[in-house]
């Protein structure tokens, strides 16, 4: 009837579908396999410290102030609470590195004295000062998502890592390389 | 022969055992017990509805870092409690539900939000829907077109 004819098609065209297809599937199977991140990172690194100042945890010790991070020298913190289990994993990593002169201070997050007492009896203490961030407003200002996280500060009080979870014996050098470059 | 060995077991044990294991599983998340927030706004709501309602709003869309597939009004998770005590506590203060979405983004990223920004990353999100519209009104009115000449 009519003689309007639709425009041919390149021959390889009919093959487009299936490959949007298998490419389609590719990526969902990249998205499946690859372990997913669910760590949140602070976006704080390379900035300074927020200023906040914390009561002390523990009855006869210094609370935190963050106007002590600028002081010349590279510091440790340490975000952590008596009833977080990682927390028990690292405190010998924390040990070690206080007994290498690394100065640690630690912010105790939602916790009570009582608890607080017996974790570093049974688990030992390596900070200096521990401030009691019992609302968590702390940690939220730091940017910190969950306990134990740690942080190097250089001695200008500017954030320079930040270690999310335990710091496991194989993280040390990382750790001690990580406070060395914070000191230059 | 090829029954399992645990079909061996007299049922007494069997139930010795599974006892034991319910025992355990009861221990376990007990030792992990994490303080509730006290931060004082974690659980109560604020005393001028406007505000609660402008806090709840933004509350609704901002992301509980712990849990991380409900948002912080949903959320039980302690520092869920914490962040909604913060949001409350600067919306009681006169600050903007903006603002303190800029805040928390500024420390997490935009992951922190449900709602999604635009920026230099996200536009072609934006951006691709509107031109895929305007390419279907395109080729649908070349077609009706021709349709009406036949």
């Amino acid at each position: 009837m009519s003689e309007q004819t639709p425009p041919k098609a390149p021959r390889w065209a009919i093959w487009l579908p299936l490959a949007l297809f298998v490419a389609f599937v590719a990526l969902v199977m990249i998205g499946l396999y690859r372990p997913a991140d669910r760590n949140v990172a602070s976006t704080l690194v390379g900035k300074p410290m927020p200023e906040f100042q914390l009561p002390p945890a523990l009855p006869g010790r210094p609370g935190l102030d963050s106007r002590q991070f600028a002081n010349g020298s590279p510091h440790l913190v340490n975000i952590f609470a008596s009833w977080c289990l990682p927390c028990r994993v690292e405190a010998p990593q924390l040990a070690a590195l206080a007994k290498a002169g690394v100065p640690i201070e630690g912010i105790s997050v939602r916790d009570t004295t009582e608890a607080l007492q017996g974790f570093l009896a049974e688990h030992g203490d390596p900070f200096q000062r521990i401030g009691a961030d019992d609302d968590g407003k702390v940690q939220l200002a730091l940017g910190s998502s969950g306990v134990p996280e740690t942080y190097v500060i250089d001695g200008k009080g500017v954030i320079r890592y930040q270690h999310i979870g335990e710091i496991r014996p194989e993280h040390i050098p990382m750790i001690l390389d990580k406070l060395k470059e914070a000191a230059q | 022969m090829s029954s399992l060995p645990v079909s061996r077991l007299p049922v007494s044990r069997l139930i010795v055992v599974i006892v034991a294991a319910l025992g355990l599983l009861s221990v376990v998340p007990a030792m992990a017990q994490e303080e509730q927030s006290t931060a004082p706004y974690a659980y109560r709501q604020l005393e001028d509805p406007a505000k609660e309602e402008k806090a709840q709003s933004l509350m609704e869309t901002l992301r509980c870092l712990q849990c991380q597939g409900q948002s912080i009004a949903d959320s039980d998770a302690p520092i869920a409690g914490s962040m909604r005590s913060l949001v409350r506590e600067r919306i009681a203060a006169g600050e903007d539900p903006e603002a303190i979405r800029s805040w928390l983004i500024e420390r997490y990223g935009d992951y922190v939000s449900y709602a999604p920004q635009l920026t230099s990353l996200t536009w072609p999100l934006f951006a691709v829907p509107a031109f895929l519209i305007l390419l279907a009104v395109l080729l649908l009115r070349r077609r009706f077109r021709r349709g009406g000449e036949q």
